[in-house]
């Protein structure tokens, strides 16, 4: 990689986690509400993957998606008015924190039952082999996802059928509190072994690491070897979500895998060991990164909320000439009992509620 | 015109539709090899006219929805098949929080052509195969629900529904499967979301759907000797539903049964009965009755499961005892 790709991992990585401290703050401060799980400590692994891969190749991820958002080239304002709840945000503020999406980035989308989306991301794998796209589709989770059932008939499935997918299994260790001794029987690549499945085991922590690991794996999609399974080992600094008061991990071990952040480690170690940057130009990338986040802060802030008229909007993406709202007709009180909202895909026929 | 099977109704749909549409692609389990294909012959011998098109899947029906689900977000017109309604339970959680997610809650960023397949019915198959769960699917926003009754409607909608870009639960039933009607050779569509009068009549509207339907033709029949003239509104759609058309046939009739197969409490019967109650309440001469299946999990016994599941006599006699005022 040149000078100019490897500052921009580190950029990525940094505005990812300065997005994901601030998006903190704004939740202590109620500006954003319901579940927000952080990244910090993992941002190797969104980074690191989503620069391994071509632009139009399919992304689908886990509830913990502001960094592979991020990553993929959403904006910080777009991710964080979803945050806000806001009509500029990725979903106009239907989707909130765990359902980023930007399908014009070939990102599909965050998903927030555990091991749910993993079926989906086989199914865009196969499509893609159908249709003869040459994409390749990427799938993370997290290490919890993977004893759901879900995970072994997509494993099994993905197999089965050759299927141009990358399972990167997000390992930090615990599936919400409970570490993985306690939910997993096997040891994780024990698990892709059971569908003798290309595996490797990735240091998470290093994105370089990540990139090519997920750069193989891709490669091998690509001329027809089939799914990988990569278990990225990695920790994460914060609790589950803003609502854990993250108890059940000891001080001495949160202590011990911050010595491995991956931003400071790939500064370190890379950047600055090799030369390619000075401490100040990190300290100009650290300011025009807090700028970014700043100034998303406030673009969300000053965005309106999505309209009330918007309700109703893609309940369905092709109308039924006699539809109502909700199937029979209810006539919404809070819409000022507007039959039909003007929503693009909602045809009302009938306004005779009497 | 030509009389064919509901089955083979099914059949030609899906082959003209793969025919006009080279990304629509059957999955589904055992809808190849066995028994010529498909466990209730639908998909028969298509394998083999669309080869790659037609495929086997492992007996995992969360993945064989969620597979769909990808594959019709990455440009393919997936038409998915489940055994019978009671497996699509295992999928529960791909149609509910995934596929009936997607337009909405993505803001119509990602659009989701797939039509899952799948029976209703019974036949001394016990508790966990005699179910139906018509009044769960179509309380949920955002899919569409068909249940059509005859091979005409039959036809007609699943190659609708095919087209269709959002997701469509076709609920077949297996007591359907080898029943007759007229379907003709040149092309047709029926829309989504259209009742269809089976029998026109001023006396008492019947709203039903699926075999039900068939059932009360029957009973209509036995009705009309006894000079009862009975209206029948299939819905053929049950979400959404076609309000309009229940409330033209009840503001004529003055009375109205809702028949389903299903469980009375919490079923369709009731969201209709309330909807009438709502909405025509000055035309009524009678309370809106219900017919409907009864509340037990399903029996195997011969008398026992025919004592369950509700049958044109049963319609006769709601439809006697409304007229003479007995509700």
């Amino acid at each position: 990689m040149d000078r100019e790709s490897l500052i921009s991992l580190y950029r990525q990585m940094l505005l990812i986690r300065v997005f994901e401290d601030r998006a903190a703050e704004m939740y202590a401060k109620a500006k954003i509400a319901g579940f927000l799980h952080l990244y910090n400590g993992q941002e190797a692994i969104a980074v690191g993957a989503v620069s391994a891969l071509n632009p139009d190749d399919e992304i689908v991820v886990n509830y913990r998606d502001h960094g592979w958002a991020l990553a993929r080239g959403c904006s910080a304002r777009a991710v964080m008015a979803e945050l806000f709840g806001r009509a500029t945000g990725t979903t106009g503020g239907r989707g909130g924190s765990m359902h980023l999406v930007d399908v014009s980035r070939h990102f599909w989308g965050g998903y927030a039952i555990v091991g749910g989306h993993l079926p989906l991301a086989v199914g865009l794998g196969v499509a893609a082999q159908y249709l003869g796209t040459g994409r390749v589709t990427l799938c993370s989770m997290g290490d919890g996802s993977t004893n759901i059932g879900t995970f072994h008939a997509a494993m099994n499935w993905a197999k089965l059928w050759n299927v141009p997918v990358i399972f990167v299994v997000e390992n930090n260790q615990y599936a919400m509190g409970t570490a993985y001794e306690v939910h997993s029987a096997v040891p994780m690549l024990t698990k892709a072994a059971g569908y003798n499945m290309y595996a490797e085991e990735v240091d998470g922590m290093d994105v370089m690491a990540v990139r090519e690991a997920v750069c193989r794996a891709a490669e091998r999609a690509r001329s027809g070897l089939g799914p990988s399974f990569l278990n990225m080992v990695t920790y994460r600094f914060r609790g589950h979500s803003m609502a854990d008061p993250d108890v059940q991990r000891s001080k001495e071990e949160i202590a011990e895998w911050r010595k491995r952040d991956p931003i400071t480690r790939f500064a370190d170690e890379v950047l600055l060991k090799r030369e390619l940057v000075t401490q100040a130009d990190l300290d100009a990338i650290r300011k025009s990164v807090e700028e970014e986040v700043e100034d998303a802060i406030q673009f969300a802030d000053q965005s309106p909320e999505p309209p009330l008229e918007s309700l109703y909007d893609y309940i369905y993406m092709q109308p039924v000439s006699n539809m109502q709202i909700g199937g029979s007709l209810i006539r919404p009180p809070k819409l000022g009992g507007r039959v039909a909202p003007n929503g693009k895909h909602h045809v009302s026929a009938q306004t005779s509620y009497a | 015109m030509p009389e064919i099977t509901y089955r083979e109704a099914l059949k030609r749909a899906l082959r003209e539709e793969m025919q006009r549409d080279p990304t629509v692609v059957i999955w589904g389990e055992d809808v190849v090899a066995y028994a010529g294909g498909g466990a209730y012959g639908v998909t028969a011998g298509l394998a083999k006219e669309f080869p790659g098109r037609v495929r086997d899947t492992p007996i995992a029906e969360e993945a064989i929805v969620g597979v769909g689900l990808g594959a019709a977000m990455g440009g393919l017109r997936p038409v998915c098949e489940i055994m019978t309604v009671n497996f699509t339970l295992v999928a529960w959680d791909q149609i509910v929080n995934h596929v009936a997610k997607q337009s909405h809650m993505f803001n119509g960023q990602i659009k989701v052509p797939m039509v899952i397949r799948t029976p209703n019915g019974h036949g001394r198959t016990a508790a966990t195969h005699s179910q139906n769960f018509d009044a769960w699917f179509a309380s949920i926003p955002s899919l569409k629900v068909v249940a059509p009754a005859t091979p005409y409607d039959a036809k007609g909608l699943l190659k609708t529904a095919i087209r269709d870009d959002d997701p469509v639960i076709f609920l077949e039933h297996l007591q359907l499967y080898s029943t007759r009607g007229e379907v003709p050779d040149e092309e047709y569509l029926i829309p989504i979301g259209e009742a269809d009068y089976k029998r026109r009549g001023k006396d008492i509207t019947i709203v039903t759907w699926g075999r039900m339907t068939i059932e009360s033709l029957k009973a209509a029949k036995i009705l009309a000797e006894e000079g009862i003239d009975v209206e029948i509104v299939d819905l053929r759609t049950l979400r959404p539903m076609d309000v309009p058309t229940i409330l033209e046939s009840v503001r004529k009739t003055n009375r109205a049964i809702v028949v389903e197969e299903g469980w009375r409490t919490c079923g369709l019967g009731a969201e209709i009965a309330a909807t009438i109650q709502e909405q025509a309440f000055n035309y009524l001469d009678a309370p809106v009755a219900r017919v409907a299946g009864l509340e037990v999990p399903m029996p195997y016994a011969r008398n026992l499961e025919r004592a369950t599941i509700p049958f044109a006599e049963d319609v006769v006699e709601a439809v006697r005892a409304m007229m003479r005022n007995e509700y």
